[in-house]
Order: C-alpha cells, then sequence, then structure tokens
C-alpha cells in the first residue's frame, strides 16, 4: 500500500435531487410513490427531497427531477407548476390528473361561474347577500381545468389512476441510471 | 357570531406571515397571521384554497358509476369514500342488508384502510416533529431523517402501511382506487393465496401496532405537560358508536359528547343527519364549518376522529387495543382528554384496533365463499356514513327513474375539524407567537398542531354542502351589514336584529 493512500478524499456520488408536488390531484399518484414500501428505504439512499408534501420545504429550489400530480384547477397551481418548471431539469406528469386534467376535468362543461353560485347560493335557497368564498387569500379558480403539458413543457408522462408502484419504481431507476425511462405494456395503464 | 383571533378588528396596516402550503398533510392548505407593530397576534385563520366542485359533476352520472369516481376525492383514505358511497348505493337498490360475505370483505378493506392511513400519518407525516422536536433543523425534519436517526422505527412504519395497502389491494383489487365495493354488495372474494399471505404477516403486525402504541404514548409521557396543553382546548366530540356503544369504523350510529364527557346525542341514525348537522360557510375558506343544529354554532361545533372515537365509545371490542383504551381514559383521570397532541395515542390505539380486526375478518371462511351481491326494492334516496381514518364521513345521494344521480351531498371527515383546527392555531398563536419575533421552529408549531388532527384537505375541497346555512355580510370595519339564514325547511330569513359589531 502506498502511503498516503487513505488519506485521499471519498466523495459519495451527489443524491439526486426530487422535488414532487400535488396540483388538483388527490395525493394518490403521491401514495402510490410510498406503495413502493421498503424500496423507499433504498430510494432515501440514492435521492434526496426538494419540496414536496413530505418535507417541510415550502419553495422548490433547483432539482434534477420534478413529479407533479394533478392538473390546474386554480392560479395558484399554475405558478406553482412554473415554478417546478423552472427549477427541474427533468419535468414528469404523473397520472392521469396531470395529463388530461383527470377527474376533476368533469367540471369543465360545467361554466364556473354557474357552478359557484349553484354551491354557495343558488343552490342553498339564497338570495342576495351570501357569499362565494372570496377572501384575497384563496386563488382564483380557473375557467376550466387544465392538463400541465398546456402550460409547461413536460418530458415524460407517466399515464395511470395512480400509475402503479412498479411503474414509479421502475421509471425513477431507469431516469437515476441516467437511461431513457421505457416502461413495458403491463406497467402502462389507464385506468 | 364571533371566535377568538379569527376576525381582526381592523385589518389595515397589520403585517401578514403565511404559512403556504402547510405540508406534511395531505392536500392544500395554507395559514395566516395578522400581526400588529408590537408582534401581538390579531388574526390566525387556517384557508382551504382549492375548489374542485365534485359533488356537482357527480350529478348527471350513473349511480353504478359513483363509487368509483368519489374515491377520486382523495388518494389517501379512497376506501372510505368507495364504501361510504357503497352503503348509500346499497339503500338505492335496495340491498339492505348485504350478504355476510360483502359485509365482511368490506370491513376488511376498511379496516385495512384505517390501518394503512394511521401508520402513514403517524410515522411518515408526523413522527419527525414527535421524535426531533418541534423546531429541529427542517432537512432533517422528515421521514428521511426519521429513517437515518431512527430505521427501526421508519422500517415499522413502511411496513405497517405496507399490510394495510395489501389488505386493501386483496379486497378492492387494487391498493390505491380500486373497484372492489359496488352498489349492493361486492365483486369479488378475497383469494386464498392473498388471505394465506396476509395471515402470515399479521403476528408481526400486531406486534408492531403494539410497539407503535407505546411508542405514541410514550412520547406524550415524555413532556406530558407539554404535550397535554400544546393546541388543546375543551370541545364536543361526534362519531359513529356500534349500537350497544362499542367502537365500530364501519357502521353505526351517531353519537356525540359535551365537552365534559355527558352524552348529548346517542343513538341517532345516520340517515337523519341533516336534522342533526348544520354547515356554515365563511368567505375567507372553501371548507365549510359543520355544528350541531340543536346547539347552534358557537356551542355545536365539535371534534371527529380518533380522539373522539376512543373517548365516545363504552369499550373497543379486541382485547389488545380495549387495554389501551383504557389506559388512554385514565390519563384524563375522569374528565375526556382535549389534548389536540393526544390524537397521536388515540390514532395508533386504533391503529392496533383494525390489526385485531383484519386477524379476526382473515380467519372468517365468509371471506372465501359465499353470496356477493343483493337487490331488492329500488328506492330514490339513500345516506351512508362511515368512520374513515379522519372521522365521521356522510355521503347523501338522491338518484332519478332514469338511474342518474340527481343530488349529491359529502360532509367529509376533515369538514367536521374545521373549527377545531382553526381553535388549535390559535391556541398555539396565543402561546407561543403573541409578542416575539416570528421562527421558522415556530411558524411550525402551527402546522404541528394541524397534523394532529391529520387533515385530509383534499377530500375538504371537494365537499360543498346544501345544507341549512347562515350568511352574515361583512362592512368594512367588521360590522354586520346583513345576516340572512335559511330554515331547515329551506326558508329564508332575514335576521336584522343580528346588527352587532363583530368584535375580533
Amino acid at each position: 500500500m502506498s502511503p498516503g493512500t487513505g488519506s485521499y478524499p471519498v466523495y459519495a456520488p451527489r443524491k439526486i435531487k426530487v422535488a414532487t408536488v400535488s396540483l388538483a390531484g388527490c395525493f394518490g399518484c403521491h401514495m402510490s410513490l410510498l406503495d413502493i414500501d421498503e424500496r423507499l428505504l433504498e430510494l432515501i439512499q440514492h435521492v434526496e427531497f426538494d419540496r414536496s408534501p413530505l418535507t417541510d420545504i415550502k419553495d422548490v429550489g433547483p432539482c434534477d427531477i420534478g413529479l407533479i400530480e394533478g392538473g390546474l384547477c386554480n392560479s395558484e397551481n399554475v405558478q406553482v407548476l412554473r415554478e417546478f418548471r423552472a427549477q427541474c431539469k427533468t419535468l414528469v406528469a404523473v397520472g392521469a390528473c396531470a395529463i388530461s386534467g383527470g377527474l376533476p376535468a368533469q367540471r369543465n362543461h360545467l361554466d364556473l361561474a354557474t357552478l359557484l353560485t349553484d354551491v354557495y347560493h343558488r343552490r342553498l335557497g339564497m338570495s342576495e347577500g351570501s357569499v362565494i368564498p372570496n377572501d384575497p387569500e384563496l386563488p382564483l379558480p380557473l375557467r376550466h381545468v387544465h392538463p400541465i403539458h398546456e402550460v409547461v413543457h413536460v418530458d415524460y408522462s407517466l399515464p395511470g389512476c395512480p400509475p402503479s408502484a412498479e411503474a414509479i419504481w421502475s421509471f425513477l431507476s431507469d431516469l437515476m441510471a441516467g437511461r431513457t425511462p421505457h416502461l413495458g405494456p403491463d406497467q402502462l395503464r389507464y385506468d | 357570531m364571533t371566535f377568538d383571533l379569527e376576525t381582526a378588528a381592523s385589518p389595515k396596516g397589520l403585517r401578514r406571515v403565511a404559512i403556504d402550503p402547510v405540508s406534511r398533510v395531505e392536500g392544500h392548505g395554507k395559514v395566516t397571521i395578522l400581526l400588529d407593530d408590537q408582534h401581538r397576534v390579531k388574526q390566525v385563520r387556517l384557508h382551504i384554497v382549492e375548489f374542485r366542485g365534485f359533488e356537482k359533476f357527480i350529478e348527471g352520472r350513473p349511480y353504478w358509476e359513483v363509487p368509483v369516481m368519489v374515491q377520486r376525492l382523495c388518494g389517501i383514505c379512497p376506501v372510505s369514500h368507495h364504501l361510504a358511497a357503497s352503503k348509500a348505493m346499497d339503500l338505492i337498490v335496495g340491498a339492505v342488508p348485504v350478504t355476510a360475505s360483502a359485509t365482511k370483505i368490506r370491513r376488511l378493506m376498511h379496516y385495512g384502510q384505517i390501518m394503512q392511513s394511521h401508520a402513514l400519518h403517524f410515522f411518515h407525516l408526523s413522527s419527525p416533529d414527535l421524535l426531533f422536536g418541534f423546531d429541529s433543523d427542517v432537512a432533517r425534519r422528515n421521514i428521511v431523517g426519521v429513517a437515518m436517526a431512527y430505521p427501526d422505527i421508519a422500517k415499522k412504519g413502511v411496513l405497517l402501511r405496507k399490510f394495510g395497502q395489501e389488505v386493501i389491494r386483496a379486497t378492492a383489487g387494487k391498493r390505491v382506487h380500486g373497484t372492489g365495493s359496488v352498489p349492493g354488495g361486492v365483486n369479488k372474494h378475497v383469494s386464498r393465496a392473498d388471505r394465506d399471505a396476509l395471515r402470515k404477516d399479521l403476528p408481526q403486525m400486531l406486534e408492531w401496532a403494539q410497539d407503535a402504541v407505546n411508542l405514541a404514548r410514550q412520547l406524550h409521557m415524555q413532556d406530558a405537560a407539554m404535550h397535554d396543553s400544546f393546541g388543546s382546548f375543551r370541545s364536543n366530540m361526534l362519531s359513529l358508536v356500534r349500537a350497544d356503544g362499542a367502537m365500530d369504523l364501519y357502521d353505526g350510529v351517531l353519537r356525540a359528547r359535551d365537552a365534559s364527557g355527558r352524552l348529548i346525542l346517542d343513538g341517532a341514525s345516520d340517515q337523519g343527519y341533516l336534522d342533526l348537522i348544520e354547515e356554515e360557510v365563511r368567505p375567507w375558506s372553501y371548507m365549510k364549518f359543520p355544528h350541531l343544529r340543536a346547539l347552534g354554532p358557537e356551542k355545536g361545533w365539535y371534534r371527529v376522529g380518533p380522539l373522539a372515537r376512543v373517548q365516545n365509545c363504552d369499550f373497543i371490542p379486541t382485547p389488545l387495543a380495549e387495554a389501551q383504551r383504557q389506559e388512554f381514559v385514565a390519563w384524563g383521570g375522569g374528565e375526556p382528554v382535549h389534548a389536540t397532541l393526544a390524537y397521536h395515542w388515540a390514532r395508533m390505539v386504533e391503529a392496533l384496533h383494525a390489526v385485531e380486526v383484519i386477524g379476526e375478518l382473515l380467519d372468517d371462511p365468509d371471506i372465501l365463499s359465499g353470496g356477493l351481491m343483493v337487490t331488492g326494492t329500488r328506492r330514490s334516496e339513500g345516506v351512508g356514513v362511515i368512520e374513515a381514518p379522519r372521522g365521521t364521513l356522510i355521503h347523501h345521494y338522491t338518484v332519478g327513474a332514469d338511474d342518474l344521480v340527481t343530488m349529491c351531498n359529502l360532509i367529509v371527515s376533515t369538514t367536521h375539524n374545521n373549527q377545531a383546527m382553526n381553535e388549535a392555531v390559535r391556541s398555539v398563536a396565543r402561546e407561543y407567537l403573541d409578542g416575539v419575533e416570528i421562527t421558522e421552529g415556530l411558524l411550525n408549531r402551527i402546522e404541528v398542531a394541524i397534523r394532529a388532527y391529520d387533515p385530509c384537505l383534499s377530500c375538504a375541497t371537494h365537499a360543498l354542502g346544501r345544507m341549512p346555512l347562515k350568511v352574515a355580510l361583512l362592512g368594512d370595519g367588521g360590522e354586520v351589514i346583513d345576516h340572512i339564514a335559511r330554515s331547515s325547511t329551506g326558508e329564508i330569513v332575514r335576521d336584522l336584529a343580528a346588527r352587532v359589531r363583530v368584535d375580533g
């Protein structure tokens, strides 16, 4: 053994930074991510979470991968999505809602004003005086629920409601290994 | 009506601090705090910021789609919505009662849901606060930090949740958004292979679930004075119980106790929920504020979920959890436990109960064979109520002769806790934030109080009631300009006598 060998610093490979968010989704895609079960403990050896419902980081920082669950139903969703796009090298639409708007987009055939009025006003048999929640703290709802690709460039889409844990695992494994993710027919589902 | 710190007397010129988004909870919420020059807290609100309108677009859909549609309200507790809708639709198709096999398979699914959701909440979301401290390092305060510092605890949490999810998969077909329950029953038995695999893991799960209760209790005891007082306040409590007073999370009658533990409602049929519960809208949140109609909005609000259920029931019908319940109740020393942080302890008692019930059901041959579906005389209206992980969940539908839904009303668990969560954050704000320079760690205390309720804010964003409502129109200075109420009969009452100044 040559002298000094032991003193060379050993660099651990940099952890891959991943941010996740649920926009107009139900958290089901995040649940499916957690459904990788004990592999989660393996995943966190290689991955560091930035902004995510699992951490207390409130603003997204520079990241390798951004996972977006849910479509866009209000102005805040749009703003958060744009921040994710600006910060994430690779942005992934995870699940039916991010890809197509999903079930929340069922409201698109209804007029938003009518919908709100119906729910908070007319439907309750109210005349004047009742309020649709209107505080400036509440983000404005969009007229329609939009898929995220209508607003930002999306690098990959992972279909399913939700995508299976197997699909998420194999997708992330490919991305982290620097491979182009490829999902077989058994992992693609459109339920 | 006034609640302390809900509305600042004069918001002008106050400094705004926001927690946006509230993290390590499900869904979208934010907290705003208004402070004056001396850092005195003047207003604190938990806002639910999303509106999705599920109840409206369910109208016009065929009734048989509803159990699979509405579960998309929430990915954490889809089974609760799946089953509450199925129970309501059982009444629509006249399947009363459903078969023994269907009931047991649904129960199995539901207790699997309780177990996985409770494990997720305690281990993945809340344990970092409890293990590291409320103002510990942000970078570490998450499940990854727990896995690094306490690998054994993290592993148990992950595997307890996995077991619950596997119970759901075996009964519903999928872990998230399954299809097993249908109007009139279920569409499949549990396979022998799945049953055997689950049975094999059960003893380990029972042991770990007991460890979880012990951990939650021990964390509470470690700093008992703080845990008992943090975000604490007295309130009524509401839940379903079995007809004989036992804890039952799948079916039962409504029971409520007042803050001293006295019964104020008991044996009430869930079908009559509209006569018991009334909801109110406040302009700063999409989530409504329910209360017991008989007591009114100021005295009638209540808490739901584990803290309410463990104390509302007379006993838990499984031995290990019952022993733990008795310890929990003894902690109150004859008075109900009102501590916000005691939710964690109560939640783990329920998780243990869920594992015990799963064990009993796995031993029952009815889950492997027997009739799955029944039908009967078609009806036009049905209410389905279930104790979801977070509390009482109410689904109400009317269906036309053409099989299309004509009305859908949902009161989700988290909505019941709306006032309680607001009270909890105001209590924390008063105790810790008032008059001091606010730090990240102090703000996390607000979130710790919210997290204890395990809010499911996605569920809450879809819940838009059609119930009697009182609305006050406020002027710039907070004075009531107009006050309108809709009575139970739908009549609109304008109460001009209520022109009183709302004092912040």
